[in-house]
This record gives C-alpha cells, sequence and structure tokens, in this order.
C-alpha cells in the first residue's frame, strides 16, 4: 500500500460573502478577493503540513493545480514538487497531476518533470490529466481538442524521456522541429505515471491500455466498483491481470483528538457551498467538446436547469452518513477505512485531508494521527488483504514493458 | 408573409463533404449562410426571397443535417467548401447573404472568387475584431442565453423557439463544439479578413440591428472602411438575428438592393 497525503491548498482567506453575492467562486469571479498576504501565510503553511507529512512516515505527498478559484491555490503543480524535491528526502511526490492539454509545449513539461526528478533523487511520480473544464477556459485552450492533445501530449513527452534526441514531431496539434532537452529523468524506463479521474470512460480505458493506475478520486463505492470493472476488462483485453497495483483511490478523511472537533473541521470538505470546485456555471466546466458525446444530452438538460447535477448533490450529513467524508478520531474512522479497503481493494491511496478553514494546528496534529495511528493500521491491513501498491508489486511503468502479457486471442476469421 | 412554397430538400457531396442543403423559389440565385447556432429550416424571410429568387439554404459541415469534418479548422475551410457547393450546383454568379457567422463566411468566400458574388449582404457579420467591445463569448454563456442574446425582444425568441426542446438544446452544444472547433483563438474573427476585403468591387449591403447584443455596431463600420462599395443600414429595435426579428424590414432592404444593376 502506498499511503498518500493531498490538500487543495485552500484560499481559505478569501472573502465568502463576496463569493456568495457574485453567485460565483470560479473562472470569472474577481482577483481582487485575493489577499497575497494570506496567500503568503498559506503557501508557507501548506509547505509546512509537506514537511510534518515527511516527519510522520508518510509514504507521498498528492499535489495539484487549477486556476482562477479560491478552492485551489496552487497554479503551477510543478512550483511545489520542485520545493519538495529539495526540502524533503524520503517521500514520494506524486503530481496527480500535470494538465496536459494546457501545454503549448509539452516539452518544457517533460524537463521539468526530468529536473523534479533528478533533484528529488528519482522520488517523483508523474500523473497527468485532461485538466478541468474552467482550465481551457482560463488557459484559453480549445476544449473540443482536450483528448486529443492530451494523448498526443502525452506520447509526446514520453518519448522525448525515453528516446534520444534530436528527432522532429509533425503532430495534429504540437509541431517541434527538434525535440532534444537536456534534462531526462533519473528513473528508468521513465516515473511511474498515474491517472487521476472520476468517472470518465474514455480516461479509464485509456489509463487500463498503458497499464497505468488510475486513481478514483473521492467517488462512491459503488461508482469505484464500476470503474474498476472497466479497468479490468480493458486490462484483459491488453493481455494483463489488473489487480490493487492499478487502482488509486482519494479518500477525504478527517482526524482529530476528540470526534466534536473532527466533525466541525471535516464540514469544511464542503466550504466551497457543497461543490468541490466552487459555484460556477454547468458550462464553465463542461465547455461543449469537452465531455463524452454519450454524455451530451443529459448535460445539456442540466446546464439548463432542467435535471439534478448526474454527480448528484449529498448534504455533508450524507456525505458522512455514506463514508464519502470520514471524520473522527483515529479508532472511529479506522472501521470505515477498513470497509473501503475490502470493498475497493486499492493499492495506492490519498488521503484529503482537511479543506476550507481548518487551523493550522488542527491540519499538522491531523497528519500526524494520520502517520502514527491510522496509517500503521492501513498497512497492517493491507499485507493482509494483498494490497500491493505498484512498487510493492513492482508492477511495469507501462503496458510497453510487461512481460507478463498473455497473447491476446485471435479472432476467428 | 405568405409562406412560397416547394422547399426541397437535397445533399451534395463536396471534395469528401455531404452538405445538406434546403432550397426554394425561381429567379436570379442567392444563397444563404447560417449563425454559429444553425438555422430554422424554416423562416419567413427565407420564404419572403424565395418569391423572387432560388433560395439555398446550405448546413455548414458539423451543423444541422451535414455530417461533421474532423480536419475543419478555420471559417475559411467553410468558405472553401460552399465555394464548391455553388460549383456543384451549376451557380457561376449569384448573390450571398451572411447572417452573423455566416457573415465572415461569405466575406471569406467574397475574397476567394470576387468576380462569382453578384451582390452580398452581411447581417450583423462576425469575422472582423471590433474596434470597440468584443464579440459576445458563447462559451460562458448557457445553451439558451447565447440564442436569446440574439434578440432584441424575449418574446421574438419565443415566437420562434418556443419551448426549447431537448432536441435543439442538443443542436446547439454541437454547433458550439464546431464553433469551437474553427473559430476558438482569436474568437470569432480573423486577422486578415479585413485586409482582403478591399478585392470586392460587388455592391455589398451590410444590416445591423440597433439592439446587437452579439456582435458591436464598431464592426459594422470596420466591414464598411474594409468594402470598397458597401452601404450600412440599421435596423430598429432588432438584436443580431435581423432576419429573425425583424424579417419583413430586412426583406424590405435585401429584395430591393439585389434588384439594383
Amino acid at each position: 500500500m502506498h499511503l498518500m497525503y493531498f490538500t487543495e491548498q485552500p484560499m481559505s482567506a478569501y472573502d465568502e460573502k463576496a463569493g456568495l453575492e457574485y453567485g460565483a467562486t470560479a473562472l470569472t469571479f474577481s482577483n481582487k478577493h485575493f489577499d497575497p498576504v494570506e496567500g503568503s501565510r498559506l503557501y508557507n503553511e501548506f509547505l509546512e503540513q509537506y514537511l510534518k507529512v515527511e516527519e510522520v512516515g508518510i509514504d507521498g505527498i498528492m499535489l495539484n493545480e487549477h486556476h482562477n478559484a479560491p478552492f485551489c491555490m496552487q497554479a503551477k503543480t510543478n512550483m511545489f514538487a520542485a520545493i519538495l524535491a529539495a526540502v524533503t528526502k524520503k517521500v514520494k511526490i506524486v503530481i496527480l497531476g500535470n494538465p496536459l492539454p494546457l501545454a503549448e509545449n509539452p516539452i518544457r513539461l517533460a524537463e521539468e518533470l526530468a529536473m523534479i526528478d533528478m533533484i528529488s533523487k528519482g522520488r517523483l511520480v508523474s500523473g497527468f490529466v485532461r485538466g478541468g473544464g474552467q482550465e481551457q477556459l482560463s488557459a484559453g485552450v480549445n476544449p473540443a481538442f482536450n483528448r486529443e492533445r492530451f494523448v498526443e501530449a502525452h506520447d509526446l513527452v514520453v518519448k522525448a524521456w525515453t528516446q534520444p534526441g534530436p528527432f522532429r514531431h509533425e503532430g495534429t496539434h504540437y509541431q517541434h522541429r527538434v525535440v532534444n532537452p537536456w534534462a531526462v529523468p533519473l528513473q528508468k524506463p521513465y516515473p511511474r505515471v498515474w491517472i487521476p479521474g472520476v468517472i470518465s470512460k474514455e480516461t479509464v480505458i485509456w489509463t487500463a491500455q498503458q497499464r497505468y493506475p488510475y486513481i478514483a478520486l473521492n467517488t462512491s463505492i459503488e461508482d469505484t466498483k464500476k470503474i474498476w470493472a472497466l479497468y479490468d476488462q480493458t486490462a484483459a483485453e491488453c493481455g494483463y491481470e489488473s489487480g490493487p497495483e492499478n487502482r488509486g483511490y482519494l479518500a477525504r478523511i478527517h482526524v482529530a483528538d476528540d470526534e466534536a472537533t473532527a466533525v466541525k473541521n471535516a464540514r469544511e470538505f464542503t466550504w466551497m457551498q457543497g461543490e468541490f470546485t466552487g459555484l460556477a456555471h454547468p458550462v464553465w466546466a463542461n465547455p461543449a467538446g469537452y465531455f463524452s458525446p454519450s454524455s451530451r444530452r443529459s448535460f445539456v438538460e442540466f446546464a439548463v436547469g432542467r435535471s439534478q447535477n448526474p454527480r448528484g448533490a449529498m448534504s455533508f450529513e450524507q456525505q458522512l452518513e455514506s463514508g464519502m467524508i470520514m471524520a473522527g478520531t483515529p479508532k472511529q474512522v479506522l472501521p470505515r477505512i477498513r470497509h473501503l479497503l475490502e470493498e475497493t481493494r486499492p493499492g495506492i491511496m490519498a488521503v484529503w485531508a482537511q479543506d476550507g478553514k481548518v487551523s493550522q494546528k488542527d491540519s499538522l496534529r491531523c497528519i500526524e494521527l494520520l502517520g502514527t495511528e491510522v496509517f500503521p493500521q492501513v498497512r497492517e491491513w493491507s499485507k493482509e488483504l494483498g494490497l500491493n501498491s505498484p512498487f510493492e508489486a513492482d508492477a511495469p511503468v507501462h503496458l510497453n514493458y510487461s512481460k507478463d502479457l498473455k497473447k491476446k486471442p485471435v479472432a476467428a476469421e | 408573409m405568405a409562406s412560397a412554397k416547394g422547399w426541397a430538400e437535397d445533399t451534395i457531396e463536396v471534395s469528401g463533404a455531404r452538405i445538406f442543403l434546403r432550397r426554394a423559389g425561381t429567379g436570379s440565385p442567392v444563397v444563404i449562410l447560417h449563425h454559429d447556432i444553425g438555422t430554422l429550416d424554416n423562416l419567413d424571410f427565407y420564404d419572403e426571397l424565395a418569391k423572387s429568387h432560388e433560395v439555398i439554404v446550405p448546413h455548414f459541415p458539423g451543423w444541422g443535417k451535414s455530417p461533421r469534418l474532423e480536419w475543419m479548422r478555420h471559417p475559411r475551410d467553410v468558405a472553401v467548401l460552399m465555394q464548391g457547393l455553388k460549383s456543384g450546383l451549376g451557380l457561376a454568379q449569384c448573390a450571398l447573404v451572411g447572417l452573423g457567422f455566416g457573415g465572415w463566411v461569405a466575406g471569406e468566400m467574397a475574397t476567394m472568387a470576387p468576380r462569382e458574388v453578384s451582390k452580398l449582404v452581411l447581417v450583423g457579420p462576425m469575422g472582423i475584431k471590433p474596434p470597440e467591445g468584443y464579440i459576445l463569448d458563447q462559451a460562458i454563456i448557457s445553451y439558451i442565453d447565447y440564442p436569446q442574446a440574439f434578440f432584441h425582444e424575449r418574446k421574438s425568441f419565443e415566437k420562434l423557439y418556443g419551448n426549447v426542446t431537448t432536441d435543439q438544446l442538443e443542436a446547439w452544444d454541437i454547433a458550439r463544439e464546431m464553433s469551437f472547433r474553427i473559430a476558438w483563438k482569436p474568437y470569432m474573427y480573423s486577422q486578415q479578413l479585413p485586409h482582403l476585403l478591399g478585392v470586392v468591387k460587388a455592391p455589398a449591403l451590410i444590416v445591423w440591428g440597433d439592439d446587437n447584443k452579439v456582435v458591436p455596431l464598431s464592426a459594422a463600420h470596420a466591414y464598411k472602411k474594409a468594402l470598397p462599395n458597401a452601404r450600412l443600414e440599421i435596423v430598429k429595435g432588432s438584436g443580431h438575428a435581423v432576419e429573425m426579428e425583424k424579417p419583413t424590414e430586412l426583406a424590405k432592404l435585401v429584395i430591393p438592393f439585389l434588384a439594383t444593376k
């Protein structure tokens, strides 16, 4: 089991009232409500949290990025990854991930990531994402080509990492005269790539085809099982058997010394008016061409207010009841985690430990409790349940490096 | 307005594209180029034109009933295919009526083959960067809010679209995706077009609704400046889609303009 700490890096000092009055807390919600004095304090608090993570023996730190919104302060995930490469010694630096389609020059990303891998002495896990819908709008990148750009940029980054330059790239969305970066990753054949997602079928299938672990972002147990069924089926079609080493899960878990504090702090998981990414117009999150054509019909009805969000909208109490949010003392949350492990069998688990306005003192205490009281038990259970991480299973970095592929059945003529 | 009978449908192959069109009427031919939201099948303005002209209303590839072409990247690609469609229909010289986004396509067509355009009618055309203001960005507003913004009055929208069906919403999303695929950046204009329009010597009529919330009036003046032989008419009480909101007034401007020698 690989256990990680995650925070969205919330800009908790923004003016909540201004957001409610404006009716949106994303994309066009003015950055005049961003206070750099508070920003400076918060960035340094997050750094202190990450150092605590290493101190208490947690395996990894999960990082991400978002834009134009208070729910996440990190505008460039490689920035904190670079800082952590220098100031930590043992933790894996798990970027989940760099939004590939937003890159106008994927080679620059390949270089940055190679630098992080070398500076950290091979501790980088380089996840990739499509970027949220709003990110396409804030970056001015065409949402209609999001998936095509994701795949082309990925293939180009991997090629730059694994094939000696110089070479030329003449693709559909990217053209490069001379690909020849003088920075290549320390890890061979290349750093592990994990792909986070919510439930997009196309992404699950693509990820399984690469044999990359898929990290389910706080999906319900029922939906998580559907993801694994699709992943397993695709894996079988590709000639390998998938297992816990292919499965990751991001859970929202806040622990404290007493239940009342834990529940009070856990309520902050819904600080963005119940939405992960804040109040926003549906078409910002799903600009035309960005989402799967198969969901077009249900989405357009939702976007004009004719139907409920297909993802559903649960109250804090309902989320606590269903286990979508776990809160309590370590002893109280452990059975819930055990249930999750048994039901979904991940080999990678990230804990999104707090959000919103949780104090730095409580955040650090939560990290301490996770590292010393929760995760040791989770590790024991993972051994018992055979939940091996990709590192423990020595899983191939990519399908192309597999040595155990079953010959694909040949279709009868 | 009395409805001209006999709208027929057809599909023409052009360079690998299957272009759907509706046509009616007889007389000198007029090709109508539709908005970025596509077009309704029946409009009073189309009927009125068809009383004295052969009117052809194609669907751009990816809009309405014309299948998408994955490779298209610019409205100029649409313009070339529309030129091909004209050839396929055996139309040597004809008039073009471009509506909004279709006005951009019409402008591009005119620059490609200036002598094939007898008259150019541009109704609230996109395609030139407005010297003041911006073209309304559909990327950040809802599927219904955007078409509603085409009208001066809500009731004009409701008269045509009624209670918008889910089929219509889906069609607008598909149209929006096509707009992104070919006109995402710069959004809804060409930096070259204003410099190329000087080759178009044909008489041009630019029509603008006085309450156009989609393309600022400053773009009308930019078009007038770029086209050597253009005049500008403002229609009162109309939004962007003059042909839908004020069909009679538009027909009264367009039909005599097309009749002049």
